[in-house]
């Protein structure tokens, strides 16, 4: 009885975000129009997260990333393979605005994605558009703007907020419209510490209170070290997945794909070669301080 | 060559209600050859202070010298002193405005009023020093990778040969190894072509692998001016004004705490590495 | 420097003009100018300038502020007088050349100025107490009957408000890009005319493709959000006329007629 029952909970663990061999070119015209070749941004990507999922997409700048975050909110669509956002095919027309209200995205850049003149009127959008009743779209900007810590800020101009309390009002904004998961795209590219410590802080706090899907992608590394599952793409492909730990294990090919380690990592491998007895994948000082028996 | 901030301050918005003193008593003597890392958080002054440099805010109170001259005295060529001082800011795109990369690169020589020939031949030189080759002469600025962009903006400044060069968070929004390619020229630029550098920076792991003198900024003023080893001992007043020390000091710290005899003032991990397995060694020779 | 200049200025208080309905101070602004237009006496004016003075005093605008917000139309006003008092045909008092000071002159003259000087104040008085927000809300609402004519009522607020939005932050782009082309010898301030408007090419063409860019990911933003137009959306501040907006509509009928009865005795 009791493992009918774990098989059946197993079930109904839905995949929110999936795509089956998902490509996507674009033409590259010359000076005339004509065409001059077709760039491959994507090829064949099939990726599987899971509702409550705190996943990460890592890449190089170019490595197709950020293309292949369009295509998870319906911005972009496949030129071949498919991507099901919550069960609905994202390629079909009727399906473009429930795909986008499931799964909310977040930008690079803090300036260029708010569109109210005051912070709650910003959070607000979304919802209005969705044609929620006024007094529910109210209780949803509290609840959003209480989820990210930006309450305080309500009537704020979001002219004078710092990058990160921008990203974070733009993290509610998406997170009133109810999704059931939020793609942020490089949401701390152009931020300083402080800002990116923000953004991440109430991303892990969407995923670990609320439940909500989250799919991060970035190129920092020390970023990702709390995430369920890893991806990293390199010329738009998926060139390795797995745990984070697993990820970083690989330490000499993480720098073949341009990418940098967290300094603990890349510690613990420089020890490891100078024929001290460490595991792979070291992630945390906490870790090293144990590993060395200290 | 050197240059001299003697008690600036900068205030502004002075008969509003919104009064910043945005710099407070700077104090600092940047001299020939020195490669320094400007260090702050975000509205910690520094960027205020590097305008300051090359004359583009005057200081509500204060001098500035260069080469022993006050930049503000009668007469003085600010024009002259905007070449000898180059000054790149954050994003290559608020500069590249030409058809083509070369004719970007030429706007500063040719704003000192060097013939067409000259200035390209400056151009040309600058281009070589940022690793951009012929190929690119004649590309349009906007097509460029984010990476190229800066470098042709980097060239933009050089092209006016500068004595000293200030880069404004030369590395921000690149990816990792982007970062460190423009790192890697920028610290190349001093050697080949004996530019003093200051290089604005909130990131500390850039720092601190290549600078010997690290200034770090807290509110307007300067908080400490020394060799980054020195700089990144105070862990945690860094940690206080919102800046981080290279992770590095911190592993090195937390093993020291955890009872391990190690080395605090590594700030590279290969010193650190280094230093671990010396403490290491020293423990298990005394275990015996 | 360039920040300096500051536009749809909005005066930060409460009071209860400021609550007032946008819809209310938009009809409010245009009946008051059509009295204007209406009165034709010395009682008349003195009435609207009474109602005048009775809203400024409610709005707790100071009136310095406001009178400090007329020195750029002084010029404007002057001339106006001048031209209306030496002008107007009628009774001369003295002439010289071709200009004669005549007495039905001073009265136009001094009429017009009145006249002029009680437009702008109440026009100003409304975007001192209405955010610029407010103002695009209450016009999409107001002019909501022209979608049927075809006119994209609800697209030409949203684009409204969207600019307010970027104004200071596109200033800000402009002061950035001026010092980085300062710092590479641009001059952006001597030559003559020609000159001047080659070396801006430097400064626009930055501004414009980042302005675009700006445009385009703001476009993708709104998109990802679900925007798609007006139609069924819902508002979250939502216009709705209060009591006090209705009492309102009431006082502003009123005032105008009996303004226009007493002015035009």
């Amino acid at each position: 009885m009791e493992l009918e029952a774990a098989i059946s909970m197993k079930e109904s663990i839905k995949s929110i975000l999936k795509t089956e061999k998902l490509v996507y070119e674009y033409k590259q015209l010359d000076e005339e129009g004509n065409v001059e070749g077709v760039n491959r941004a994507i090829d064949e990507v099939d990726l599987d997260v899971q509702k409550g999922d705190f996943v990460a997409i890592l890449g190089h700048n170019g490595s197709g990333k950020s293309t292949l975050a369009k295509h998870m909110n319906a911005m972009l669509f496949p030129t071949g393979g498919t991507v099901w956002v919550d069960g609905m095919d994202t390629g079909k027309e009727e399906h473009v605005w429930e795909v986008r209200q499931r799964a909310g995205m977040v930008f690079q850049n803090p300036d260029n994605q708010i569109i109210g003149q005051v912070v709650e009127e910003d959070v607000g959008f979304g919802a209005e558009n969705l044609g929620v009743p006024t007094e529910e779209i109210w209780e949803r900007v509290e609840e959003s703007l209480r989820a990210v810590g930006m309450y305080e800020f309500r009537k704020h101009s979001p002219n004078h907020l710092s990058g990160g309390q921008k990203q974070r009002v733009s993290i509610a904004g998406v997170l009133a419209m109810h999704p059931m998961c939020i793609v942020l795209d490089e949401p701390t590219a152009m931020l300083d510490p402080r800002g990116r410590k923000e953004v991440i802080r109430a991303a892990r706090g969407l995923n670990d209170v609320e439940g909500i899907t989250v799919i991060l992608i970035t190129h920092y590394m020390d970023e990702i070290i709390h995430a369920d599952k890893v991806y990293v793409m390199d010329q738009g492909k998926i060139a390795m997945q797995g745990t984070p730990r697993e990820i970083f294990s690989q330490v000499d090919k993480l720098q073949s794909l341009r990418l940098d380690l967290p300094q603990v990592t890349l510690l613990a491998h420089e020890l490891k070669k100078q024929g001290l007895d460490l595991p792979d994948g070291i992630l945390t000082v906490d870790e090293l301080v144990e590993a060395l028996g200290l | 060559m050197s240059i001299k901030l003697e008690r600036i301050n900068y205030i502004y918005g002075q008969g509003t209600e919104m009064v910043v003193h945005a710099l407070k008593d700077i104090h600092i003597e940047i001299k020939d050859g020195e490669f320094v890392g400007l260090i702050g958080h975000t509205g910690s002054g520094k960027s205020t202070l590097v305008q300051h440099l090359n004359g583009l805010i005057k200081p509500t109170e204060g001098h500035i010298y260069f080469d022993g001259q006050d930049i503000y005295a009668e007469g003085y060529d600010m024009k002259k002193h905007r070449s000898n001082v180059g000054l790149v800011f954050q994003y290559p795109e608020h500069q590249l405005f030409e058809v083509d990369v070369l004719s970007d690169v030429c706007f500063g020589p040719k704003n000192l009023g060097l013939k067409k020939d000259e200035a390209e031949a400056q151009a040309k030189e600058a281009l070589a020093l940022v690793g951009m080759g012929e190929q690119y002469y004649k590309r349009s600025p906007f097509d460029l990778s984010g990476g190229q962009k800066r470098r042709v903006a980097i060239a933009g400044v050089l092209a006016m040969k500068p004595k000293m060069l200030i880069l404004d968070e030369p590395t921000a929004g690149l990816d990792p190894q982007g970062r460190k390619e423009i790192l890697e020229l920028i610290s190349g630029l001093r050697e080949r072509a004996g530019i003093t550098i200051v290089l604005v920076s909130h990131s500390m792991e850039d720092v601190a692998e290549y600078v010997d003198r690290v200034i770090v900024m807290n509110k307007g003023a300067v908080a400490y001016d020394g060799a980054p080893k020195e700089v990144f001992s105070h862990l945690e007043e860094l940690e206080e004004m919102g800046l981080a020390a290279p992770e590095v000091s911190y592993i090195v710290h937390k093993l020291r705490e955890k009872g391990l005899e190690v080395e605090t003032d590594a700030i590279t991990m290969e010193e650190a590495a280094k230093d671990i397995l010396a403490a290491l060694e020293a423990r298990r020779k005394g275990n015996l | 420097m360039i920040r300096d200049i500051t536009i749809g200025q909005y005066y930060q208080t409460d009071s209860v003009i400021h609550r007032l309905d946008p819809r209310v101070k938009l009809a409010g602004t245009i009946i008051y100018i059509v009295t204007l237009f209406l009165v034709g006496n010395i009682w008349g004016y003195l009435l609207a300038t009474l109602g005048l003075a009775a809203v400024i005093k409610l709005s707790k605008v100071p009136l310095g502020y406001i009178l400090r917000g007329m020195k750029a139309i002084g010029f404007l006003l002057g001339i106006t007088v001048v031209f209306n008092m030496f002008l107007t045909p009628g009774t001369p008092i003295f002439s010289f050349w071709i200009f004669t000071l005549t007495w039905e002159g001073i009265r136009t003259a001094l009429f017009m100025g009145w006249r002029l000087i009680l437009l702008i104040i109440s026009a100003s008085l409304m975007t001192l107490t209405t955010t610029p927000n407010q103002l695009t809300d209450g016009m999409e609402k107001a002019l909501k009957p022209l979608n049927k004519l075809g006119v994209p009522v609800h697209e030409i607020a949203m684009m409204m408000s969207i600019s307010l939005r970027f104004i200071p932050i596109l200033l800000e782009e402009t002061d950035k890009i001026m010092k980085a082309q300062i710092a590479r010898g641009a001059d952006f301030e001597s030559g003559n005319i020609i000159e001047k408007a080659k070396a801006m090419v430097p400064l626009l063409v930055p501004l414009f493709i980042s302005a675009f860019r700006r445009a385009n990911d703001l476009a993708m933003a709104m998109e990802s959000r679900c925007y798609r137009g007006g139609e069924g959306r819902t508002k979250m501040k939502p216009l709705i006329y209060k009591k006090a907006d209705k009492l309102a509509y009431l006082y502003l009928l009123g005032f105008a007629v009996i303004t226009v009865f007493v002015g035009r005795l």
